[in-house]
């Protein structure tokens, strides 16, 4: 059992935890990731480890109820206990293996779509710890979703935010603002872009033509984690790779985005099923793009 | 009751009809009466061939000696000097090629039911609340087990016998690997059987840890250097799915059978109140013809779908135990014998439509000494299906093994250990069950744990 330490709401669908899992804490690194299940009987979640504290033993998560399992972890309190929490799971991000030096070489640029903030956030307080100051571009549909934007200000070099509606920061989405980084001269060394596939995919496309290479996070649908079912499966350069244990993270440019795109899809209707069917007399709270 | 002395006691199971429905066990089991009447048959051999079968050398006709005086308690004791989860062997031990196998009444006739008679007795030992018997007293070191399926739970249990104080790390949320997350609820019934005889195990003292993943949670190098373990066990097994890497296989509705039968089995998605979802298709084709796509074939079947066997080799080839084909024909699975998958067809949503098919014929033998499958040219058609199970084999996964320093594999990412004693090439370390041997049996992997537990004892002894 693992105690919740601290709940914080974001916004109306999305939650930080500060759960309490020393062996995990102990041994994760930016980039890996973990597994939650609520209680007895339920789903298996894979989430990013957005922080960690090896000391106190407390990793930080922060997700979006999208469906049965999340918001089952939305309503607990502090205090309370995950009935199971497995990590770290998946490879780090490469740039935990590099040196300094090598690090302090380069001009690294993260993009953050949505909720994909939490999972860029421990790799840009890595860098800014070893004294590399990445520059960071977050976006999201409007201001009222936007998260973590003061922590972020206190590890980026220079922050980047932009919302689809131009209600706050600059406006456009993240593709965008890259274009126009470039266009004002700015040039970088390697992106990391984390968020939806489509807005993975987009950036892509775009890095590709300003030969900047690009890792991206995938979040296939996952059943173990462990790489025992094949459900996390992606074609990398035109070999199948399993997100767990391969990844999550990937080189951009040799994901096949509409084949995930659609394997993602497809689950969406089955296990979706599921959640709408327990929503229907409730509100929706929409906004999570994940439904249509 | 009377029998012919060359004829087993049949056993009782649910009608094929009513059980293709319902995930409840095929297979009853004898009850007191038929057990005693069908142990009369065993002649109690002096040096009987049926231990030999046995990879964990169970003292058969003993055992089966207090089945006769109906001395069922005596019996479970017996058995569980040898074995720690008999009431699992009894069900799903491939028999026939074992201990039934070298029975000396199979030259007549029908061998003794020896798999039978032991669920028998572990059923009862277990209805009547007995235990087996715990250890002597604690000798204070420490050995972590890696992995909780038969190879591990084994190896724990031999060793808390033997004084230790044993933790088994396990990566999942439950104990008992592929007896939870692979084999079925209608073969093996998880709360009354499996987890007893994990609890038997537990009550033994063996501590066991879920949801830590060695090689990511912690490595073995922690564990013996920080954590004071003096030795460790690995019994990982071997769950690393294959694909057949031809075109389609990304589109929906196509599953290996690990994560078809890890949704039912583990994250109980058969039943309705489950979270985890499961597709029950209409027409679900199953490639492959081993126990695995058996029982993959029979829960689709259970959750509704037309099912079909689609298989390259002949029915004479299939690897499945025959009891699980027979009964798989019972139940109404479609047997395709002679065809190879050379394509999955998915519609414009990407879900899964049909899957285009060649007949084979079968040629000269191969290496295996199985006659070899040959397409037949010009022979394609395609079967309209809405999911596909991939059922081709699994493999050792190479977490562990990537992140310890130290420890052989070989080309097929099996560890290397001595299968006398389990040892490997990293000192304190053994190994044994699917990790080692690739996917194997339930009781070659307890078999396994056995020899790394006397193996563990010894050196601890030595040391
Ligand atoms: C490596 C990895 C890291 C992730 N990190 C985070 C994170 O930090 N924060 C966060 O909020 N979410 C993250 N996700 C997504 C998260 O796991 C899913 O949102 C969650 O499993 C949905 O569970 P549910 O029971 O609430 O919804 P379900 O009832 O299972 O599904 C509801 C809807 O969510 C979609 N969905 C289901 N599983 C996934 C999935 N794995 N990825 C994306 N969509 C899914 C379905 O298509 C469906 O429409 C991550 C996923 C992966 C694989
Ligand atoms: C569907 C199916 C049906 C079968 N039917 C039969 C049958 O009828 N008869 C028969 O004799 N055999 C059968 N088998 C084969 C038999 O189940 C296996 O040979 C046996 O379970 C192997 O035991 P094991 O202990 O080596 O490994 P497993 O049972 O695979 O257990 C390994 C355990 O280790 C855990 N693990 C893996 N990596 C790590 C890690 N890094 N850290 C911590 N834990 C880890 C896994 O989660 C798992 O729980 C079947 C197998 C399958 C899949
Ligand atoms: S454990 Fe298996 S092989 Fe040994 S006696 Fe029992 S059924 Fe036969
Ligand atoms: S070989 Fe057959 S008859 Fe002989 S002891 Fe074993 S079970 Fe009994
Ligand atoms: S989630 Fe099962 S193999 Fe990756």
């Amino acid at each position: 059992m693992y105690k919740i330490v601290k709940k914080r709401v974001l916004n109306e669908a999305i939650c930080l935890m500060d759960v309490e899992a020393k062996r995990c804490a102990a041994h994760c690194k930016p980039g890996q990731f973990v597994i939650v299940r609520t209680d007895e009987g339920a789903e298996r979640i894979p989430l990013t480890i957005c922080d960690y504290d090896a000391e106190k033993g407390i990793v930080t998560i922060v997700f979006q109820v999208v469906g049965a399992g999340t918001l089952r972890m939305f309503r607990m309190e502090e205090g309370e206990y995950l009935h199971d929490f497995t990590g770290p799971l998946g490879k780090p991000s490469e740039l935990t293996d590099e040196s300094t030096e090598s690090l302090k070489s380069k001009k690294i640029l993260f993009v953050a779509g949505g909720l994909g903030t939490a999972p860029v956030y421990p790799q840009v307080k890595y860098l800014h710890e070893l004294g590399v100051d990445a520059d960071v571009i977050v976006g999201a549909k409007t201001k009222d979703i936007l998260i973590m934007e003061d922590e972020m200000k206190a590890v980026a070099g220079n922050l980047y935010i932009t919302t689809d509606d131009g209600s706050y920061g600059r406006s456009g989405m993240v593709t965008k603002v890259i274009s126009d980084l470039y266009d004002e001269g700015k040039k970088y060394d390697l992106c990391v872009a984390i968020g939806p596939m489509i807005m993975m995919k987009f950036v892509c496309k775009l890095t590709k033509e300003l030969g900047l290479p690009t890792i991206v996070s995938m979040n296939p649908i996952m059943v173990d984690g462990t790489g025992m079912c094949g459900a996390c499966r992606l074609i990398v350069g035109d070999e199948v790779k399993f997100a767990c244990v391969d990844g999550p993270e990937f080189d951009g440019f040799l994901v096949d985005f509409d084949q995930a795109m659609k394997r993602q899809n497809l689950y969406k209707t089955e296990e979706g099923r599921k959640y709408l069917l327990e929503q229907e007399k409730e509100t929706h709270h929409g906004g999570c793009g994940q439904c249509d | 009751m009377t029998t012919d002395v060359n004829t087993r006691v049949p056993v009782r199971e649910q009608d094929a009809e009513v059980r293709a429905h319902n995930f409840e066990e095929v297979c009853y089991g004898y009850n007191e009466e038929e057990a005693v009447c069908e142990s009369t048959r065993c002649l109690t051999c002096k040096n009987a061939q049926c231990v030999k079968g046995c990879p964990v050398a169970i003292d058969i006709p003993a055992f089966i000696e207090q089945v006769k005086n109906e001395n069922f308690e005596e019996a479970y004791q017996i058995i569980s000097r040898s074995s720690s989860l008999p009431a699992v062997c009894g069900r799903v031990c491939p028999q026939e090629t074992q201990c039934e196998g070298k029975c000396i009444r199979g030259i007549k006739g029908d061998p003794v039911s020896i798999g039978k008679l032991e669920r028998f007795v572990a059923d009862w030992a277990r209805e009547h609340g007995i235990r087996p018997e715990g250890p002597s007293g604690k000798n204070g070191k420490k050995v972590a087990v890696i992995g909780s399926g038969p190879a591990g739970l084994t190896c724990a249990g031999d060793l808390a016998r033997l004084g230790y104080d044993v933790t088994i790390f396990e990566a999942l949320h439950e104990p008992g690997g592929v007896l939870v997350y692979g084999i079925p609820e209608f073969r093996l019934p998880k709360e009354d059987v499996v987890l007893k005889e994990i609890d038997n195990v537990k009550g033994l003292g063996v501590k066991i840890e879920t949801n830590v993943v060695i090689g990511k949670t912690v490595s073995i190098d922690e564990l013996i250097d920080d954590e004071g373990f003096d030795a460790v066990f690995i019994g990982s097994g071997a769950g690393l799915p294959k694909f057949m890497n031809i075109p389609g296989e990304q589109a929906g509705g196509v599953f290996s059978a690990n994560e078809y039968l890890t949704r039912s089995n583990l994250m109980k998605a058969f039943k309705e109140e489950s979270d985890t979802p499961i597709y029950r298709g209409r027409k679900v084709a199953v490639v492959g013809g081993g126990n695995v796509a058996m029982d993959a074939a029979r829960t689709a079947l259970r959750l509704g779908a037309e099912v079909h066997i689609v298989y390259r080799r002949s029915e004479e080839e299939l690897p499945a135990r025959v009891e699980e084909v027979h009964h798989a024909k019972e139940e109404g699975i479609i047997f395709d014998l002679l065809t190879n998958p050379v394509e999955i067809l998915a519609d414009e949503s990407g879900w899964v439509s049909g899957m285009k098919c060649i007949r084979m014929e079968l040629g000269e033998p191969d290496a295996s000494g199985r006659r070899r499958p040959v397409e037949i040219p010009g022979s394609e058609f395609t079967m309209e299906v809405d999911a596909v199970i991939m059922s081709l084999g699994t493999s050792p996964n190479p977490l562990i093994s990537s992140t310890t320093e130290g420890l052989e594999v070989n080309k097929w990412k099996c560890i290397v250990a001595d299968e006398e004693n389990g040892a490997t090439s990293k000192e304190g370390v053994y190994a044994g069950g699917d990790a080692v041997t690739g996917a194997a049996t339930v009781i070659l992997a307890m078999g396994a744990g056995k020899a790394a537990a006397k193996g563990i004892d010894e050196y601890l002894r030595a040391k």
